[in-house]
């Protein structure tokens, strides 16, 4: 089913993405999409929906599902506390990407903006993936709490991957970069950690995934060396506080 | 013996010619202070009075008191500065506490004083009379339009924005599932059902036994997102975003990973043992705009069937904040005052941040109305609403109706000793240990939060009665029907009440 956007709120967008999805069709193709929000917001049902244009912030939130596939860039906060399906985006995105995703997976074939994955989470056998093409802003995995970023950076917006503050205040998952990693590009929280075999093959089937939607030969990029950013603890507020009277904690 | 161990702040006297050693007391220390010997020993360090053992001892062989140990008077360093800088001193860490401000700032809620009837304007009797205490809840139209229908009669045609209904203007406020035990969601859920109100889940998502009173349920949606799904979001009868508490403004919430067990991870939907972590802010909002963009992916999320209300602490700018609340499409604003109650929060924060109610209230109201907008959503006002004239003040003041948790928690048993942030509650209120939460009798604990709700309604109709009104609504904003004594000119204004006698 196609519904052209044009001249339509988001409200009045969203509606007719509802009913179609409400009346059964399996594929929903938005055309002349330019910036309207919530697209794909709260939906439950795994129905594939096609935009084209240019899709407005709080793409796909708190949806458990569907698929999304944005011809186009995005703008702020796709993927708002999603809790399952994918959104793959043949563009740009912009900043607070996959904001507390807690399941599904996010692929973007270029950059994306500041602070994606932030306070990203997995719950079980929910382990939720943002795989960047491009690069990443500041802020990337703020507040991180599970689940897997990995930035590519097959093209290069300011001549490297990641910017500043990665993990800043992380306590969960893992990031994956292409080529090194500063320590001064650390936040607080984050540290360089070893890549491990399981890491390889987590690694591994993410590219994987990202070739296939972008049709990307996947060899010369497993070929190149990925830092891998991890919590320094789980528990990062675990000294910050006097908890109970006449009971002082252990200095850990 | 270490010289420098902070003295205890309570006595335990077991009364040994009454005393038959069953142990029973040492079985319901929580805390851990006594035991068991060839008598009871005490270490009154441990002790916080939460009066368990008192209550529980088959012999009323037990009592608790006030340390008798002197400590010198200074009227500049208290007792209380004396011990938080021996506890800093020892941990080398930040305060935390529970429960609201234990500081006593003066509460205006105590100089201010509700009208009567006498002679010229009749009071009503609420024994005889009629007396509506039912609110709604959400957004109302700025104006209602009719058609003349079919049958020559006429309909509306304005389509009424969701709403829910309350039979007395009096909720339970937001107290997640971690903070508290299950019985206690459960109780307040089941009480909410029974009366005809709402309780409020907190930021910790929803037990799966909590379902089947989603209807009498607000489900918070905070910065960490914990057990915020669409499943979640659908059950609710309204969706509440939390942007600040009144006990810790501008502070997030850490549950400690201690506190993430199992259960608590299941609705939290996140690993145990992590902290729980809701940041400061959302990090995807930063202005009104910001805000208005949740509030739209909420009611887009949910198809626009239910109102969606934004919480935030009673700050100094709390009036501007929440029209622009109202005007980023909120269908309700709670605002919490700085005595609200907390499972944990840091102390300082607690007891020096935002500002009491009821001036948020009158500030909230007025500039609303200023405008034009204060019809077209409910406020919701908490933090220390301690008995039913509370209310009636709070109403009379300009909100729509009030949230009570601390209150609920005392009408469960809770003692106020101040231990929540321990997760050790003796009572089995604010505590996920199985043999603790066992303590809270379901079926004894709804009961006493309906009579709670019952007594407090009646006594809102008497003093509608007095007042000569036969609706809760008419005295919404009448400040009019309220007088202040002892407060200076300043208050009086920012409360847009006079002085008792003018």
């Amino acid at each position: 089913m196609r519904i052209d956007a044009k001249g339509l709120s988001f409200k009045e967008l969203n509606e007719k993405v509802r009913e179609a999805v409400k009346s059964g069709a399996s594929e929903v193709e938005l055309v002349n999409v330019n910036g309207q929000r919530f697209i794909g917001d709260g939906l439950t049902t795994p129905v594939t929906i096609v935009t084209r244009g240019s899709a407005g912030n709080d793409l796909g939130a708190f949806m458990s599902g569907p698929k999304i596939l944005v011809k186009g860039n995005v703008a702020d906060a796709a993927g708002n506390t999603m809790n399952e399906g994918a959104i793959l985006i043949d563009g740009r995105a912009g900043d607070v990407l996959g904001h507390s995703m807690r399941g599904g997976k996010i692929l973007i074939r270029g950059s994306v903006g500041y602070r994606a994955g932030l306070h990203m989470k997995a719950y079980k056998d929910k382990n939720p993936t943002i795989v960047v093409g491009g690069t990443a802003e500041d802020f990337l995995g703020e507040y991180q709490a599970g689940g897997t970023i990995v930035v590519l950076a097959l093209e290069h917006d300011n001549g490297r991957a990641i910017g500043d503050y990665v993990g800043t205040g992380m306590h969960g998952g893992r990031i994956f970069v292409k080529g090194a990693v500063s320590k001064d590009q650390l936040g607080p929280g984050a540290t360089i950690d070893e890549v491990t075999d399981a890491d390889r093959s987590e690694l591994k089937q993410a590219v994987e995934d990202y070739c296939r939607a972008f049709n990307v030969p996947v060899e010369q990029i497993l070929s190149h060396m990925f830092t891998k950013i991890a919590p320094v603890s789980s528990r990062p507020f675990g000294k910050t506080y006097a908890i109970q009277s006449g009971d002082v904690p252990p200095k850990t | 013996m270490n010289p420098l161990e902070i003295p205890p702040e309570f006595h335990i006297m077991v009364d040994v010619g009454k005393c038959q050693l069953c142990g029973r007391c040492v079985q319901e220390c929580s805390f851990g202070a006594l035991r068991r010997t060839d008598k009871i020993e005490a270490d009154e360090r441990k002790c916080v009075a939460c009066q368990r053992c008192v209550a529980t001892c088959p012999q009323r062989a037990i009592m608790v008191v006030d340390h008798p140990l002197a400590f010198a008077l200074h009227g500049t360093w208290t007792e209380k500065n004396r011990r938080d800088i021996w506890k800093q001193a020892e941990t080398g860490r930040a305060l935390l506490s529970g429960t609201g401000t234990d500081i006593s700032y003066p509460s205006l809620f105590d100089h201010i004083l509700i009208d009567s009837c006498q002679v010229t304007n009749p009071p009503i009797d609420p024994l005889r009379e009629p007396m509506e205490l039912r609110t709604y809840i959400g957004r109302r139209p700025r104006g209602l339009e009719f058609v003349e229908g079919d049958s020559g009669g006429l309909e509306l045609k304005t389509v009424l924005p969701p709403s829910i209904e309350l039979k007395t203007p009096i909720i339970f406020g937001a107290m997640s599932y971690g903070a508290v035990s299950l019985e206690t969601h459960k109780a307040l859920a089941a009480a909410a059902h029974e009366k005809g109100t709402v309780m409020n889940s907190g930021e910790g998502g929803l037990h799966a036994e909590m379902r089947e009173y989603g209807q009498n349920i607000i489900v918070q949606v905070a910065s960490g997102r914990f057990g915020v799904n669409m499943d979640y979001l659908k059950l609710a009868a309204a969706i509440e975003i939390k942007i600040g508490q009144g006990a810790k403004p501008g502070i997030g919430g850490h549950l400690i990973g201690e506190k993430v067990t199992e259960q608590i991870s299941q609705t939290r939907m996140i690993p145990t043992g992590t902290d729980a972590i809701s940041p400061a802010p959302h990090h995807d909002i930063y202005s009104i705009e910001d805000l208005s963009q949740l509030i739209y992916a909420l009611k887009e999320a949910t198809e626009y069937k239910k109102p969606i209300l934004v919480k935030i602490a009673a700050v100094h700018n709390v009036a501007a904040i929440s029209s622009g609340i109202v005007r980023a499409g909120a269908d309700g604003i709670v605002i919490d005052g700085f005595r609200g109650g907390t499972g944990a929060a840091p102390t300082v924060i607690r007891d020096h941040h935002g500002i009491p109610i009821e001036p948020a209230i009158a500030a909230v109201d007025d500039r609303l109305r200023e405008e034009g907008i204060r019809d077209e959503v409910s406020i919701i006002a908490s933090g220390g609403i301690r008995c039913s004239s509370d209310v009636a003040k709070a109403i009379a003041l300009g909100s729509d109706a009030v949230a009570i948790g601390t209150a609920a928690l005392i009408a469960l048993g809770c003692r106020i000793c101040k231990q929540c942030h321990t997760g050790l509650c003796a009572w089995g209120i604010c505590t996920q240990k199985p043999e603790l939460r066992r303590r809270l009798d379901l079926n004894t604990a709804t009961r006493r939060l309906c009579n709670l709700l019952d007594a407090w309604s009646i006594e809102l109709k008497e003093i509608l009665g007095a007042l000569g009104m036969n609706a809760i609504e008419s005295l919404r904003g009448n400040r009019d029907r309220l007088r202040g004594i002892g407060l200076d000119h300043t208050t009086l204004e920012v409360l847009g009440i006079k002085p008792a006698g003018r």
